[in-house]
């Protein structure tokens, strides 16, 4: 039996959601088209449209489907950006968190690079939260050439979460919109769009029990954005592409069941968390907890850094003996780099590099907690044994025995 | 055993990690990240850490039903083999990185990481057979296919490495059976061409590529007699025995085409002459290191009888060998060749044989053709 620490990769589909997928998947009917098959699709997206709605505190008109979370976030910072900067030529300013996923980091790198995009990248401090002083300062230069402010909810790696409200009330004082990816929040958090006061928010299927390759974007009534996809003019005329009915009923579905359950899931897996947090730090002793304390940081988030070893090396020791844990960044084809994130946070890259995540969801037990911490002590000590990438090896070489002279 | 699968994303290592699995060993394949920022898309048969070889090795351990890591070496290898590549021939050497890849890389850094996390052994897909005497030590030994043998590149190993060292591939008749065997397996690297060339060179142009790390100074190249007849846009783009390029103004007084000789990086000069003065009869080696336990006229300074090769697939002439000790220093390994070699040039290794066995290997500091009059070496 393999213990699941990684929830926030992904996590398994919701009951609710596997029955409603199943079921759109046996009909048939593109919600465009004006016969009687495409009527009774156009109703299931409708009905899942007002329940996603209901459940992120939106109207159902400021639901965008998309295919998922990077959509959504690519559609809200270049849509915002190009629409913003079309009004007005000299608007090309972006401010931004160090610390957000890579759909949002990697498109405003994009417009920095390729649309004249004049970016400013907000500090955070050592747990991952990001500066309002920054952004207050930042917001009084030139507002009026501010695209957009983009800051995400909370954090995919570290688990911070972010004020938010505080942040769209400063940018908007001053007549900035503002997008937050609320991947990681979203099912995890009590979230109210409306309450919020975002124009743009990004949102996931398969992080809540959903399927993968559906996500939303929620946008204010009364925001522009220029496509970045261009067809039949569905969803707004922002979103072209035929509606995939029986996703998004599923997506729908699993918001609906992560939604009415949070009040006791929060509790649930918050204590799981706070179980596994002391745990860890009991084990092994040298392993320092990354993020925010407490309420600061998602219920289901546990990130630690252990020295001396590479996040790579306990991932893959935990792994032999059943245990799915993450380094917590990304990596393209497998080469692990030391997470920005922690670097933001001021971490030097061979403390990041020894980065550990372990996320719990709807499915994780006291004996998953149990499993890890039994088993985490040897694997740490080997870990370290393995050492950090990058130094010269003891293994006696040609070369190590003609430096001795043997 | 506990076996780490070196995989590359190439036949070779896939079908010796088949093997290994199918020999009842624990096998985890890994491939190494040797490269920050690997192409996507392997073009010909160049480069060999894009992310198509690191996906098509990926795709080797789904079908063989074993997990699969990538684990980082990129700063060692920029280190121990891109900077080393540079510093050799800045020093006017010609190395060979895929050896110094064996000796620092894989069966060094990948090895330690291997043995820390809880493997006994590395295995790859060369050529080459590790056998154990009768006290158990290793030795090693030429591939069963002399055509594909690779035991040149990994006669560099020493008795440590070896220990944990595993070759499958060792009894392989030919190539063509290693990629039936791959395409039986359901291995869909069965046609995967073979790398060529050096890796961390993508378009295999070496000169631009060091020229853009060397710095050249333009220089004269002259003859054996010491008489200048060109002039070259740096020295340390040159190997021994290159022919093409030289762009010589002054004709050889018998009309013979003129090859490289010998670089002499200090002076910056080039030295030039005819194919017959390339012929070497002796070479003085440093680095010298055993492929396993030394034979005993080694301890003993005594002169033994092996062939020596310089090149990966060059063929061994026989040889008599012996060390030198050298006060202070660490004594130098004398090859004198029975039969002239052509183009010995510093930097290279020279590895010796006795029958199919590896005896160890040395960096070749000179060499020394008896024909040449003039001061040669450094």
């Amino acid at each position: 039996m393999s213990v699941y620490l990684d929830h926030a990769a992904t996590t398994s589909l919701a009951p609710a959601a596997l029955a409603a997928l199943t079921r759109e998947l046996t009909r048939t009917g593109n919600p465009s088209s004006l016969h009687s098959a495409g009527r009774r699709a156009r109703r299931s997206v409708e009905d899942a449209r007002e329940i996603l709605a209901a459940a992120a505190g939106a109207h159902p008109s400021e639901v965008i489907f998309t295919s998922g979370g990077t959509e959504a976030d690519n559609l809200a910072v270049k849509g915002l950006f190009w629409s913003r900067r079309e009004a007005v030529p000299q608007r090309t300013r972006i401010l931004c968190s160090a610390v957000e996923h890579h759909a949002v980091l990697d498109t405003v790198e994009w417009l920095e690079r390729h649309e004249g995009a004049d970016v400013t990248w907000l500090p955070v401090d050592a747990e991952g939260l990001v500066s309002v002083a920054a952004l207050e300062q930042e917001l009084a230069r030139e507002p009026e050439n501010i695209a957009l402010v983009t800051v995400m909810w909370a954090n995919n790696e570290v688990g911070t979460i972010q004020p938010i409200q505080r942040i769209v009330e400063l940018a908007h004082a001053v007549g900035v919109p503002v997008h937050s990816d609320a991947v990681q929040a979203f099912g995890s958090l009590p979230i109210s769009f409306r309450e919020s006061g975002l124009d743009a928010m990004a949102v996931s299927g398969h992080k809540i029990g959903g399927p993968v390759g559906v996500g939303a974007l929620f946008l204010g009534r009364a925001v522009t954005l220029t496509p970045v996809q261009h067809g039949g003019g569905q969803e707004r005329d922002v979103r072209s592409g035929t509606l995939d009915t029986a996703s998004i009923v599923a997506f729908a579905a699993a918001a609906q069941a992560a939604v009415e359950n949070l009040d006791v899931e929060t509790v649930r897996v918050s204590a799981l968390r706070d179980r596994l947090i002391a745990g860890v730090l009991e084990a092994v002793p040298a392993a320092v907890l990354r993020g925010a304390e407490g309420t600061g940081r998602l219920p289901g988030n546990a990130h630690f850094t252990f020295p001396g070893c590479e996040g790579d090396s306990l991932l893959f020791l935990l792994d032999l003996v059943g245990i799915e844990s993450s380094t917590g960044s990304a990596c393209t084809a497998g080469v692990p780099r030391p997470s920005h994130v922690l670097l933001a946070a001021g971490l030097d890259e061979d403390t990041a590099r020894g980065a550990q995540r372990f996320s719990l969801g709807h499915s994780s037990t006291d004996a998953d907690v149990d499993t890890l911490l039994a088993e985490l002590p040897a694997a740490y000590g080997r870990a370290r044994g393995a050492g950090m990438a990058g130094h010269e090896s003891s293994i006696q070489t040609a070369g190590t025995i003609a430096r001795r002279g043997l | 055993m506990r076996v780490l699968a070196a995989m590359s994303g190439g036949v070779d290592s896939a079908v010796a990690a088949a093997r290994a699995v199918e020999a009842g060993h624990d096998v985890v394949g890994v491939h190494l990240a040797l490269s920050r920022m690997p192409g996507t898309l392997r073009t010909g048969s160049r480069g060999c850490c894009t992310i198509e070889d690191s996906r098509d090795a990926w795709r080797a351990c789904d079908v063989l039903g074993i997990p699969y890591y990538v684990w980082d070496f990129s700063e060692r290898f920029k280190e121990d083999v891109v900077q080393d590549f540079i510093d050799e021939y800045a020093a006017g050497r010609t190395p060979n990185p895929c050896m110094r890849c064996n000796e620092r890389i894989k069966f060094a850094a990948l090895l330690e990481k291997a043995i820390a996390l809880g493997f006994d052994a590395v295995c790859t897909g060369h050529y080459a057979k590790v056998i154990q005497d009768q006290d158990g030590n290793p030795e090693l030994h030429r591939a069963a296919d002399w055509a594909k043998d690779q035991s040149y590149v990994l006669g560099v190993l020493t008795h440590e490495q070896l220990k944990h060292s595993m070759f499958p591939l060792a009894e392989t008749p030919s190539k063509a059976e290693v990629r039936a065997e791959a395409e039986r397996r359901g291995l869909s690297v069965a046609n995967k061409p073979d790398s060529h060339d050096i890796c961390f060179i993508p378009d295999g142009d070496t000169a631009g590529w060091l020229a853009e790390k060397i710095d050249m100074t333009t220089g004269d190249i002259v003859d054996e007699t010491g008489s200048k007849v060109g002039e070259h846009p740096g020295a340390n783009a040159f190997t021994v025995g290159q022919r093409r390029g030289l762009k010589l103004g002054t004709p050889a007084a018998d009309g013979k085409p003129r090859f490289v000789l010998e670089i002499r990086p200090k002076e910056n000069k080039v030295i030039v002459g005819p194919e017959a003065l390339l012929a070497m009869d002796e070479i003085r080696g440093i680095k010298v290191s055993w492929a396993g336990l030394p034979i005993s006229e080694v301890a003993s300074g005594q002169e033994f009888d092996c062939f020596a090769q310089v090149r990966a697939h060059g063929d061994p002439v026989p040889a008599t060998a012996h060390m030198e000790p050298l006060d202070g220093a660490a004594p130098t390994l004398v090859v004198r060749l029975l039969e002239p070699l052509r183009g010995v040039a510093p930097g290279q290794t020279v590895v010796l044989y006795q029958g199919t066995r590896v005896l160890g290997q040395a960096t070749i500091d000179t060499a020394r053709s008896l024909q040449r009059t003039d001061v040669q070496g450094r």
